[in-house]
């Protein structure tokens, strides 16, 4: 995983994307100035904490954020169609980003109760996206709906498809979702905290069945997560994002190797999981991050991070630091990193 | 166990016997709690694991006697807690606190923080006087890591894992032996997550207190517990120390649990196969053992008889027939 891949152009890139919202107390900056990219084929997990600005990057993408928000976007989000075409998502106009969502570009969310409508059969809300996207009659529609019950491995999926959401467990709604964001064969499955709602041996079974779509389906997911768990396993790139910015991006194994960025540092650190095996020598108190995220209308001057920060100096609260490449296919925004890369480099 | 027959110092602080909590009908109840049974000493941190539905938090509110049982007893110092008149039991009160999950719901939201914890000081009759009480707020402010000039604040004013910091707060204004902590983490984030285990660790060992910790979070109950009591659906699967457990667990269900939680490491590989199914209605448990629907070891006897909790090791109790699995797991 280490050896750079073919230069295949990634099908999603995200450059300096910053959506900010006017609130009466000021504008708030919820992502400022992100940029990743995903490969065919590939997963890269976006992870943060709440008010990061995981969803909103997400939501940002697929231009599902309310007309009444307001929100000022900027910033490129180029994505390379099923055609080979390459459309900007943020210029995109309303007509065309809604032939691509739901086709080929698809979302799943954390609730499946309420991102299904409770009074339409799950049959028929899949038979729509097929019917809308692809042209199939109703029949035709229908026996697609089943067939993707099918794909997810809903027993019974024929009765199954006249069945109401309520009529379902949690674990097989989160699967009629991904049936519903699969029908039309996406090439981009975006997946925000798919499985945060979710026991942990439900939890096992939706990852085992999203991994085998990918690996069949060659589609790239994004995923949304604040679980570290997941992302260790499901993940091939890694985006950090602590108060709207990326923090750290890089390959999943470097990443949990050795990670870069202080914040990453203590996430990893903070975890009780990590001190197994540790045996007797287990520490008695947990690493823990003091203090908290600062409110995003007061940031701090500099480092979003400084106020929390371990290794904090003082030219850390005069500016934010750049987001430096500090190794292969890595980055991090820290003034500590940056000065170890130019000594690297020079 | 015979409990009565022992001498006073070894009496557990808390017993559960045979505890069934039914709810819905008669004709067609919801076996929420069926047939629970397990000792908690003075001093260790039992934790309570399960999926969804399992009966983690009817157990810890029948403890509490915030719910009664349908069946069985709550022993305190062997007292049955469930026979106490209310004059009595509220008396009790102080001694057994909870710290509840979510901590935007639990606290009211129209009065201040010194109202909050005062009401606990007051109901109770302790901190007697104007003086006495503010002293003893801003003390209990401090004890869990927040400024005593915050005690004239609202709970809004507070994020999370402050938020939480006062319910712990309030549980232990009273100077309780007993808390039940449930699943106190999970409404938290990560790096605030391990802020408020370091705190219940802290407060436990400079308070000598006894906890029954809640969570559906396998590592955290690794790091926070003496012993582990596995539920799945209503009942006990597994009872062991957590380092037997987590090394060697011996029931199916401990062990595909154990292997469904995603370690944060990437080379340590995970499952091919995870469990299948869901778990089933508590209104129609399956017939003899409630998790045979999903094992995949389980054998025609299992749909016949309800295997019994036997001690397999000393301290460790294994509801399982398949006894054959053991000399294979064995190392």
């Amino acid at each position: 995983m280490d050896t750079p891949a073919p230069a295949e152009p990634p099908r999603l890139m995200v450059r300096n994307l910053s959506t900010s919202f006017p609130t009466e107390d000021g504008l708030v900056r919820s992502v400022a100035d992100v940029s990743f990219s995903i490969l065919p084929g590939k997963t890269t997990a976006l992870v943060g904490e709440s008010g990061s600005g995981k969803s909103v990057t997400s939501l940002t993408l697929m231009r599902l954020l309310p007309k009444t928000a307001n929100a000022q976007v900027s910033g490129e989000a180029p994505f390379v169609t099923r055609e080979g075409r390459t459309v900007d998502l943020l210029a995109l106009g309303d007509q065309e980003i809604r032939r691509l969502r739901g086709n080929q570009l698809a979302m799943i969310f954390q609730e499946p109760m309420t991102s299904l409508n409770p009074v339409i059969t799950i049959g028929e809300q899949i038979a729509e996206s097929v019917r809308l996207h692809k042209g199939l009659d109703r029949t035709a529609a229908l026996a697609q709906a089943k067939r993707m019950l099918d794909l997810v491995e809903i027993p019974a999926s024929a009765q199954r498809l006249h069945e109401y959401p309520h009529q379902l467990s949690g674990g097989m709604r989160q699967r009629v979702m991904i049936a519903l964001a699969m029908a039309c064969d996406p090439t981009l499955l975006i997946a925000d905290e798919p499985t945060t709602a979710l026991d942990v041996t439900i939890q096992a079974q939706i990852l085992v069945l999203m991994r085998r779509l990918q690996a069949e389906t060659g589609m790239s997911i994004l995923f949304i997560t604040h679980n570290l768990g997941v992302v260790a396993h499901h993940a091939d790139d890694v985006v950090v994002l602590y108060a709207g910015r990326v923090v750290e991006r890089a390959p999943v194994r470097p990443l949990f190797a050795a990670p870069e960025h202080p914040y990453t540092q203590g996430l990893l650190a903070c975890l009780p999981g990590k001190v197994r095996g540790a045996g007797p020598t287990r520490p008695k108190r947990l690493f823990a991050i003091r203090g908290q995220v600062s409110s995003p209308l007061s940031p701090p001057p500099g480092c979003a991070f400084e106020p929390r920060c371990d290794h904090a100096q003082a030219r850390c609260s005069q500016a934010m630091p750049a987001l430096v490449e500090t190794g292969a296919s890595r980055q991090a925004r820290c003034v500590r990193v940056a000065a170890a890369g130019v000594a690297a480099a020079a | 166990m015979q409990v009565a027959a022992l001498p006073e110092v070894d009496v557990p602080l808390i017993e559960v016997r045979h505890v069934k909590r039914y709810f819905g009908t008669k004709d067609k109840p919801v076996r929420a709690v069926d047939d629970v049974s397990f000792a908690i000493r003075r001093g260790e941190t039992l934790g309570l694991v399960g999926e969804s539905g399992c009966g983690k938090s009817t157990i810890g509110r029948t403890v509490l006697r915030l719910l009664e049982c349908t069946a069985g007893q709550v022993l305190y110092r062997g007292e049955d807690i469930g026979a106490l008149p209310a004059e009595r039991l509220r008396k009790l009160r102080s001694k057994l606190q909870i710290i509840f999950q979510d901590p935007y719901a639990s606290l009211n939201p129209k009065m201040r923080i010194s109202a909050i914890l005062g009401e606990a000081l007051s109901t109770h009759g302790l901190a007697k006087g104007p003086g006495e009480r503010e002293r003893r707020i801003a003390e209990l402010l401090q004890t869990v890591g927040l400024p005593p000039e915050h005690a004239s604040r609202f709970p809004h004013e507070f994020s999370g894992g402050q938020r939480q910091r006062i319910g712990i707060a309030r549980a232990l204004a009273v100077e309780p032996e007993f808390i039940v902590a449930d699943e106190p983490l999970s409404a938290l984030d990560v790096s605030i997550q391990a802020q408020v285990i370091n705190l219940l660790a802290d407060l436990r060992e400079r308070l000598s207190l006894t906890m029954l910790f809640i969570s559906h979070d396998l590592d955290v109950v690794e790091y926070l517990c003496d012993r582990v009591v596995v539920l799945y659906l209503g009942r006990v699967m597994e009872v062991a120390p957590t380092a037997e457990l987590f090394e060697r667990p011996l029931h199916p269900y401990t062990q595909a649990l154990l292997a469904a939680s995603p370690k944060p490491d990437p080379l340590i590989q995970s499952i091919a196969v995870p469990l299948k199914g869901d778990i089933p209605s508590p209104m129609a448990p399956p017939s003899g053992c409630v998790f045979r629907t999903r094992c995949p070891h389980a054998i025609d006897a299992c749909a016949q008889t309800l295997p019994a909790l036997d001690e397999v090791s000393p301290g460790r109790f294994s509801a399982c027939i398949r006894k054959d699995l053991l000399i294979t797991a064995a190392p």
